[in-house]
């Protein structure tokens, strides 16, 4: 009996334990009031090299009293998964890093986000906010520099070829053939299937030239028979040209974009030249310094004879943006995305080799790790009459991941340029 | 007469579990803990997909009941059938090529000189590293023009290994075999290593050379674990995802796109949770069916042992 009557205390006390220690954690919870004005509210972003610009940011803010910050930095492995079953469930963020376009627009469908102050726009490069809008309401501003896609070429490997980087597509299609001719790749892709979104980039440029941003901007709007538009079926048969003249080498399909790929074959001058995003120098800087402080060029992608669309718009990434839950202290979010276009922040982004989108990043491009390179990019960007976010990301994963898959049988020649079109039309069902 | 005495065996047996019942098998509560661990973290889960197989979901706003429209689409989808084609064609693969593999290592490995506990650590090696790790080196060495197929170009053409879909299952089938060869040997060896001793020297004495002995000694005292082994390699085979997705992810274009991936890429790429919860669904069911023929197939449900009559 004493043994039975022991046990059972020892249970009871768990219990106590339990009931004691959920209620204190429930006592935790509910002490951040979600509705009112200042609080502390709870901030997801992507782990990356400029952290701890955002780090300082936050401790400034912090220090001010007008409610608490809390960073959490986040891997980028499975950064987009954690952020969707976050706003899916009660344990949804106040503020969050987006990419903007489409991962946004499903969020404000779900009534998830708050609409922003429009005065925030006037510290900012129109180009770059668009991205941020859903419906032509602000949803979210940009915390990040801007990644447009452009040319990257190697010098040496231009020199030694007695030619010049291309201005027009006939440009592109001769300097194809002088570069096959001297057993050189004359442009490095990632065709693998985890990389395919290098080969994006050339469907991308290739439409806007063709047909204009108006024809993309269409498609996202919801217009999904602009894809039979004939611009895609050029571009479709232009691709083709190109892999079937060799311009992207015999075995892209089995190379992968980065360190050991694409930047490898472009710094060994295995490759004349690769269509990338800006991030490009970073990755060339890790792996071999010496080509990307004097061996790389680089250029805009190349006008298209005959197209509508304006050589001087961009494609790529316009930057990443912060966005506001409702969950989120209206007073304390309002005030912390004006650190956003402050100063210290702006120039802690330029110290990290970073070009801002926002009005006052020009003057301070100058103490730049690179001022030539992060001076091209902004004269890109705030030059540009239009910048087109890359569609995988302005499309959102569920349309845009089906659509990467389709652009990898294109370039494969596991489809024709007709049954592109014909697929990709028959996306969304 | 025989009868009779069977009979009287069984009344005793019987009449001894009416008396002491605990004696001899625990009591039903002590299943109880693993029963509520099945049941919440196995049962429900599965009930919760079958249900999610039925709506439509996005994860952001609250599930709508479809009916059978995701089965209905499931059916006519072209792409789950080439899904469930390679999925196929990797499981025989993957078992045609480590089954004999890892029997003729375990066997060899059974044995007890030096060397072979060195030369044996070294073969598990690919063990201990984690599939992530495996499948980037892979496709490091891999790669066209600064790994292997680039230094012989002899052997792999244009050197387009994981570009073309004849290639990329090739190489996950090397690449899986080559971690998984060790787990299944060990099962192995641990089995010769139960082989009575008796048995080989009975057969020495009768003139049995070592490759008669293998086929039948080993091979035949080795049938519970090719069950097993066979077992874990096709639910595994069904199950193998993460190799896919760091390998191929799933191309060329979709070439290896196997269900789990496809399941995978439907829920958390494209955010249609109805629609892959059919997929997983379907795998389910697939993995029960061919673990059930497996059993039914191997007489596993009524294994005796193999040292009977010893």
């Amino acid at each position: 009996m004493k043994n039975i009557f022991s046990r059972r205390r020892a249970c009871a006390a768990l219990l106590a334990t339990t009931t004691m220690m959920v209620t204190v954690a429930a006592c935790g919870t509910s002490g951040g009031s979600a509705s009112s004005p200042t609080g502390n509210v709870q901030f997801w972003t992507l782990q990356d090299p400029t952290n701890t610009v955002q780090k300082t940011a936050v401790d400034t803010f912090n220090s001010t009293g007008n409610g608490k910050v809390n960073l959490s930095i986040i891997a980028s492995d499975g950064y987009k998964d954690k952020l969707r079953t976050g706003m899916g469930s009660s344990k949804m963020p106040g503020l969050f890093f987006n990419w903007g376009g489409g991962s946004l627009s499903d969020y404000v469908k779900a009534g998830k986000l708050v609409t922003l102050d429009k005065s925030l726009e006037s510290h900012f490069l129109p180009s770059a906010l668009d991205a941020g809008k859903v419906d032509g309401k602000l949803v979210g501003i940009p915390i990040r520099g801007t990644q447009p896609v452009f040319m990257f070429y190697n010098k040496k490997v231009f020199t030694d070829a007695g030619v010049q980087p291309p201005q027009t597509w006939s440009d592109l299609t001769n300097l194809v053939k002088v570069f096959k001719a001297k057993g050189i790749t004359p442009f490095a892709v990632g065709g693998n299937a985890s990389s395919s979104w290098t080969e994006l980039m050339w469907i991308e440029y290739l439409v806007d030239r063709l047909a204009g941003p108006e024809l993309f901007n269409k498609i996202q709007a919801g217009d999904w028979s602009q894809w039979k538009d004939p611009a895609v079926l050029k571009t479709a048969q232009l691709v083709k040209e190109l892999v079937d003249s060799g311009a992207f080498g015999k075995n892209f399909g089995s190379v992968s974009y980065g360190a050991g790929g694409t930047s490898t074959l472009l710094n060994k001058g295995k490759a004349a030249m690769t269509l990338m995003g800006s991030w490009e120098y970073a990755v060339q800087q890790g792996e071999a310094p010496e080509f990307a402080k004097s061996g790389m060029g680089y250029v805009a992608f190349p006008s298209v004879d005959g197209g509508k669309g304006d050589p001087a718009d961009v494609v790529g990434n316009p930057t990443n943006y912060i966005s506001v839950t409702t969950t989120a202290p209206s007073k304390t979010a309002s005030e912390f995305l004006k650190t956003s276009y402050s100063d210290t922040y702006v120039q802690g982004l330029v110290d990290k080799g970073e070009v801002p989108v926002t009005t006052n990043a020009k003057a301070m491009l100058a103490k730049a790790p690179d001022p030539a390179y992060a001076n091209f990019q902004y004269d890109l960007v705030s030059k540009a009459p239009s910048f087109t976010q890359s569609w995988d990301q302005a499309l959102g994963l569920t349309l845009g991941t089906p659509l990467l898959t389709e652009i990898q049988k294109l370039f494969n020649g596991q489809s024709t340029p007709e049954q592109f079109v014909s697929a990709v039309s028959a996306l969304k069902k | 007469m025989v009868s009779l005495t069977s009979a009287r065996l069984v009344r005793n047996r019987k009449a001894r579990d009416r008396a002491a019942p605990t004696l001899e098998r625990p009591g039903v509560g002590w299943a109880i803990p693993g029963l509520v661990f099945f049941l919440v973290f196995a049962v429900a889960p599965m009930v919760g997909v079958l249900y999610l197989s039925l709506t439509s979901w996005d994860g952001l706003n609250a599930p709508q009941f479809t009916g059978l429209a995701n089965w209905s689409r499931f059916i006519d989808d072209g792409q789950i059938w080439q899904s469930t084609l390679v999925t196929g064609v990797l499981l025989v693969g993957n078992i045609a090529v480590q089954a004999p593999v890892s029997i003729l290592l375990g066997v060899w490995s059974a044995g007890h000189q030096r060397n072979r506990a060195v030369l044996s650590a070294i073969f598990f090696l690919p063990l201990l590293l984690s599939t992530a790790a495996t499948a980037v080196m892979w496709r490091q060495l891999l790669d066209p023009n600064f790994g292997v197929p680039a230094k012989l170009g002899a052997l792999f053409g244009d050197s387009n290994v994981l570009g073309t879909q004849k290639g990329a299952i090739v190489c996950l089938i090397v690449v899986t075999s080559w971690q998984f060869v060790p787990f299944h040997s060990l099962l192995y060896q641990g089995a010769a290593r139960a082989i009575p001793n008796t048995l080989y020297q009975a057969a020495e004495i009768d003139g049995a050379g070592r490759v008669r002995q293998f086929i039948h000694i080993t091979l035949p005292q080795l049938r519970n674990t090719m069950v097993t082994s066979t077992t874990f390699m096709v639910i595994g085979g069904l199950t193998a995802f993460d190799i896919v997705l760091l390998l191929t992810n799933g191309g060329p274009g979709t070439d290896t796109s196997i269900l789990p991936f496809s399941m995978y890429q439907t829920a958390f790429r494209t955010y249609d949770y109805g629609y892959a919860s059919a997929i997983a669904s379907f795998l389910l069911l697939l993995a029960t069916g061919a673990s059930l023929a497996l059993m039914k197939i191997s007489g596993y449900d009524k294994m005796t042992s193999t040292l009977e009559g010893l």
